[in-house]
């Protein structure tokens, strides 16, 4: 297959089929903390874009540059938390120089993208895919842009939520989760998409 | 040695990762150093620094920035007490009338001699297990439960289980608050340190059933009612409530309760000992 449309079929393959909140179901939890407003998201999910990216890129030299030739290929997870609890350091602080208003939005949930599993999901699956270079990068970035599409979606329809009728029993996070799954059940309709072409 | 190898490169590997990091880190820091308000850090510096939550801030850096931003009164920090009121101010250089100092009181005095048990409990070492299953084990269905749930969330240690009823040292409680949202009877009340004057007993039933099921149980009868000359003390619900903002302390409903539930709390104090050796002690006035 044509080197090109393979690449670019693996970007839509990631955003769309193997989205990571809706078929993995990995970073859930900022996904239901900070989609309030579909401003925030946005922002959430453009940090998260940054940071899961650059993991992707730093985690692959740190794998195959030093814990492999050293033989310490079990320390992985390790080694990868310590690369994504540094870039959300240094995202923090650059938020906090650059775009206070979004810093005091995110609050709590900015740090937390450490412990968002999707960061870690994808570099972990870089490396147990056997991804090069190339495709680790693409997979963080555009699995990210997937999270990003996913959180800024749940945000338009939380936003209307605001005035919409619901009973008192689901208020608040209980529909939520009722959303994110019919939305979860919608992307199922992607998956197999590329079945035939890749 | 061979064996240790791996070890040694473990520790190479991710130590040096984490000072490359590290260093990457404290350049960023430079590079995007924000000028924070130095009152801020002043602040956080002489708040009580437990994170309790009792400002109603999401900890005690968020207190500090909304003291600085004028949204937080520097008042607001009751765990840290007088002290911090007075160092806030002085910080914020506003002149912040110190709060009341709040502690917290448990309203009960069913000592194991006082209530008997119904059934032998045997689960969960947890009060509100405990009171869910048919009203707890105790006779009294209000009182203190016994198993300590406000004595193991109290992060200053004020608390001690004596007797089967909760015990608190006032001179150590700081009013945080911590243990009135953790009792599933609600029987821990935040009160003005100078409210001397209690009623220890939230017994709703009335008279007959509540002195069966406590020998000091609030029976209703009003007589602290007709003694107090403010008003202030009223019978609602069958049980005895003092009105703090108009209580007087005078203590002329003290000696008026047949059951012995209404405590002076100045009378121990001027004995000079400390207030839960006190509380005990008074647990042994005799019930006639």
């Amino acid at each position: 297959m044509n080197p090109i449309v393979k690449v670019l079929l693996f970007m839509f393959s990631c955003v769309l089929t193997n989205n990571y909140i809706f078929s993995r179901f990995l970073g859930v939890c900022p996904f239901l903390g900070v989609s309030n407003k579909v401003e925030t998201a946005f922002g959430m999910g453009m940090a998260v874009t940054f940071v899961m990216a650059l993991a992707s890129l730093f985690t692959y030299f740190v794998y195959y540059y030093v814990l492999i030739p050293m033989g310490l290929a079990y320390l992985n997870t390790i080694a990868f938390i310590l690369v994504i609890a540094s870039l959300v350091q240094v995202v923090e602080m650059f938020l906090k120089k650059s775009a206070p208003s979004l810093y005091s939005a995110l609050g709590i949930y900015l740090p937390l993208i450490t412990t968002n599993c999707a960061v870690l999901g994808v570099t972990i699956l870089n490396i147990s895919e056997e991804y090069n270079l190339l495709f680790s990068v693409l997979n963080g970035t555009f699995g990210a842009l997937g999270f990003l599409v996913a959180i800024v979606l749940m945000a338009g329809v939380r936003e209307r939520l605001e005035s919409a009728k619901i009973s008192a029993p689901l208020k608040g996070f209980p529909i939520s989760l009722v959303i994110a799954g019919l939305m979860s059940i919608a992307f199922l309709g992607f998956s197999n998409m590329f079945a035939g072409v890749m | 040695m061979a064996q240790l190898m791996p070890i040694i490169y473990a520790v190479i590997a991710l130590g040096g990762l984490g000072i490359l990091f590290g260093l990457v880190l404290g350049v960023a820091d430079k590079k995007f150093a924000v000028k924070v308000d130095e009152r801020v850090s002043a602040v956080r510096a002489v708040v009580a620094g437990a994170n309790c939550g009792a400002c109603g801030y999401a900890g005690c850096d968020a207190y500090a920035e909304a003291v600085v931003r004028g949204e937080a009164n520097a008042n607001a920090c009751t765990p840290g007490g007088v002290k911090t009121v007075k160092a806030i101010a002085e910080i914020m250089g506003v002149n912040a009338d110190a709060q009341e100092q709040m502690v917290a009181r448990v309203r009960c005095q069913g000592t194991c001699d006082r209530v008997t048990q119904r059934y032998d409990y045997t689960g969960v070492h947890n009060c509100r297990a405990a009171s869910g299953i048919a009203g707890g084990p105790s006779s009294c269905e209000f009182g203190c439960v016994g198993f300590g749930e406000c004595e193991s969330v109290c992060a200053f240690g004020a608390i001690k289980m004596v007797d089967g009823i909760a015990v608190i040292d006032d001179n150590v409680c700081t009013g945080c608050g911590m243990c009135v949202e953790v009792c599933p009877r609600n029987i821990i009340k935040m009160m003005p340190a100078d409210q001397t004057i209690v009623v220890m007993c939230r017994n709703e039933a009335i008279g007959r059933i509540a002195k069966n099921q406590c020998k000091t149980a609030c029976i209703g009868c009003k007589r602290c009612e007709k003694a107090c000359p403010t008003e202030s003390i009223k019978v609602v619900n069958g049980v005895a409530i003092i009105d703090e903002t108009t209580c007087t302390r005078c203590g002329a409903c003290v000696p008026v309760c047949p059951m012995h539930c209404i405590v002076n709390f100045y009378e121990r104090d001027l004995e000079g000992e400390a207030a839960a050796t006190k509380q005990a002690k008074l647990l042994e006035i005799e019930i006639p």
